[in-house]
């Protein structure tokens, strides 16, 4: 064991890679795999929030989408339909935009969303600091477990994140057939669908990354001797 | 080796707390020399700031004045990379509570710390399985933590510390929450292996089965050494603890 020496600071090269500290990026993303299966349940609540509030994006967007392939038909009697169920069309419009309204209550609820992800996450980080503090004594770096709980929400954030959008696309077109008839599904653009429903699952992504940004960092920054010292 | 070196060096080292407005003097002033190989206990009641030295030798926390040497490197000059390196190559560590990662199995949780070494997936599965082996659980590897006795989970423990072969193995309290039997299988597992693989056993500990594995004893009591005592002299000293208490 005496040729195991310290690294020095200056033998830090090419020569010394092997006796650094490292997680490669596949055990990482074994690990956190491994860590959302086996609480399964408890990152379904923890997505639960952001599940609903990118299916609400994805419907607003997707129900504007299909407004206007009702609109683009030019027809009177569609457009007559369209005032009827809610949609402010004024007689010049040939498309519509989601109403400054909309967007608000869009925002609202995706920032309501991050809170809530951030509440849960620190939650999550509070129940595992015996885990990390555990890690830490094997030598894990500050990066790692950044890394870990970054790779899990990222995993999480879209997973839920598809699962929202689709649901809300799916909501909002089954809506769309009842009140408009098969009229609606026939003249929509399957590409702006595609493509909003793609951006909210893109949304969904980041503000889950946004939301773990901090209790990861808690994480990340703890002394492992604070972590023993924390009664199970 | 006919002139054992000191793997642990702790020179005036003292450890303020600030709790509140209250300062505690959890260490003032503790001088240490620890020969490589040796299976030492640290003694001493709870509030005497045994756990803290303890946590200063590990590497976990750092003196407020005074120095720690490990393998003659003075801990405080290290940067978080290399005392991520000596927490993962150089010391193995036991816990009361045995931290074993709930989430992996057996196997995975002793391969960790050779993952983190940079070890490849499957020398670490091999030697993972061997020291598993060596502890006694050759056939439970795929468990699962919660599927595992206390006993067990701490022979987990013992195969975690030594995965990297390391120049030392901390074990706090490492029978506090087993019952008799099982922490002295524990006991004689670390004797046993500071012995074949000379390892410093360091163990911070109030049991009194302890004693009779130790080639020495530190006791500690309001934050000094009160002294320290050789294997030869123990015989003496726990029949007069034992009338004392």
């Amino acid at each position: 064991m005496k040729d195991k020496q310290i690294p020095a600071r200056a033998t830090k090269g090419s020569d010394s890679v092997d006796r650094l500290v490292v997680l490669p990026f596949k055990k990482s993303v074994e690990i956190s795999l491994k860590s959302i299966r086996v609480r399964f349940f408890r990152s379904l609540i923890t997505t639960m929030s952001l599940v609903l509030a990118v299916s609400f994006l994805s419907f607003v967007s997707v129900s504007t989408d299909v407004a206007n392939g009702l609109l683009s038909t030019q027809e009177p009697r569609l457009r007559q339909a369209l005032i009827r169920s809610g949609y402010d069309v004024r007689p010049e419009d040939t498309t519509l935009g989601s109403t400054p309204k909309q967007r608000w209550i869009v925002i609202l609820s995706l920032l309501v969303c991050v809170v809530g992800i951030v509440n849960a996450q620190l939650m999550a980080v509070t129940e595992r600091f015996r885990e990390i503090g555990t890690m830490k004594c094997l030598g894990a770096l500050d990066r790692f477990i950044l890394r870990l709980f970054l790779l899990e929400a990222g995993m999480e954030g879209l997973g839920g994140a598809c699962v929202g959008a689709m649901a809300g696309a799916l909501f909002s077109l089954i809506n769309a057939l009842f009140s408009f008839g098969t009229v609606a599904v026939t003249t929509l653009s399957w590409t702006d669908i595609a493509l909003s429903t793609v951006s909210a699952i893109g949304v969904g992504f980041l503000l889950s990354l946004l939301g773990v940004m901090y209790p990861a960092i808690v994480a990340a920054r703890m002394q492992p001797v604070e972590a023993m010292r924390i009664e199970q | 080796m006919a002139h054992p070196r000191n793997i642990v060096r702790v020179s005036k080292v003292t450890k303020t707390f600030q709790l509140g407005k209250v300062e505690v003097r959890a260490l003032q002033g503790v001088d240490l020399e620890i020969a490589s190989g040796d299976y030492i206990s640290i003694m001493g009641p709870s509030g005497s700031g045994k756990s803290t030295l303890f946590n200063m030798i590990g590497g976990l926390d750092k003196p407020t004045s005074g120095r720690v040497f490990i393998d003659e490197v003075d801990i405080a000059q290290l940067d978080a990379y290399e005392l991520a390196w000596l927490r993962c190559r150089k010391i193995g560590y036991i816990f009361q509570t045995f931290n074993i990662i709930q989430v992996m199995t057996a196997l995975e949780n002793v391969t960790l710390p050779m993952i983190f070494a940079g070890m490849n997936n499957d020398a670490a599965v091999a030697k993972g399985i061997q020291l598993l082996e060596l502890v006694g659980l050759g056939d439970r590897f795929r468990h699962k933590p919660s599927e595992l006795s206390g006993g067990q989970q701490q022979r987990v423990a013992v195969a975690r510390a030594l995965a990297n072969d390391p120049a030392i193995v901390l074990a706090d309290e490492p029978t506090g929450n087993l019952d008799l039997t099982t922490g002295e299988e524990i006991i004689e597992l670390l004797k046993e292996l500071s012995q074949e693989r000379g390892v410093t056993v360091i163990s911070a500990t109030h049991d009194f089965k302890m004693l009779n594995v130790s080639d020495q004893v530190v006791w500690i009591r309001d934050g000094r050494i009160e002294k320290i005592e050789n294997r030869e002299e123990l015989s003496i000293s726990v029949g007069q603890i034992g009338v004392r208490e």
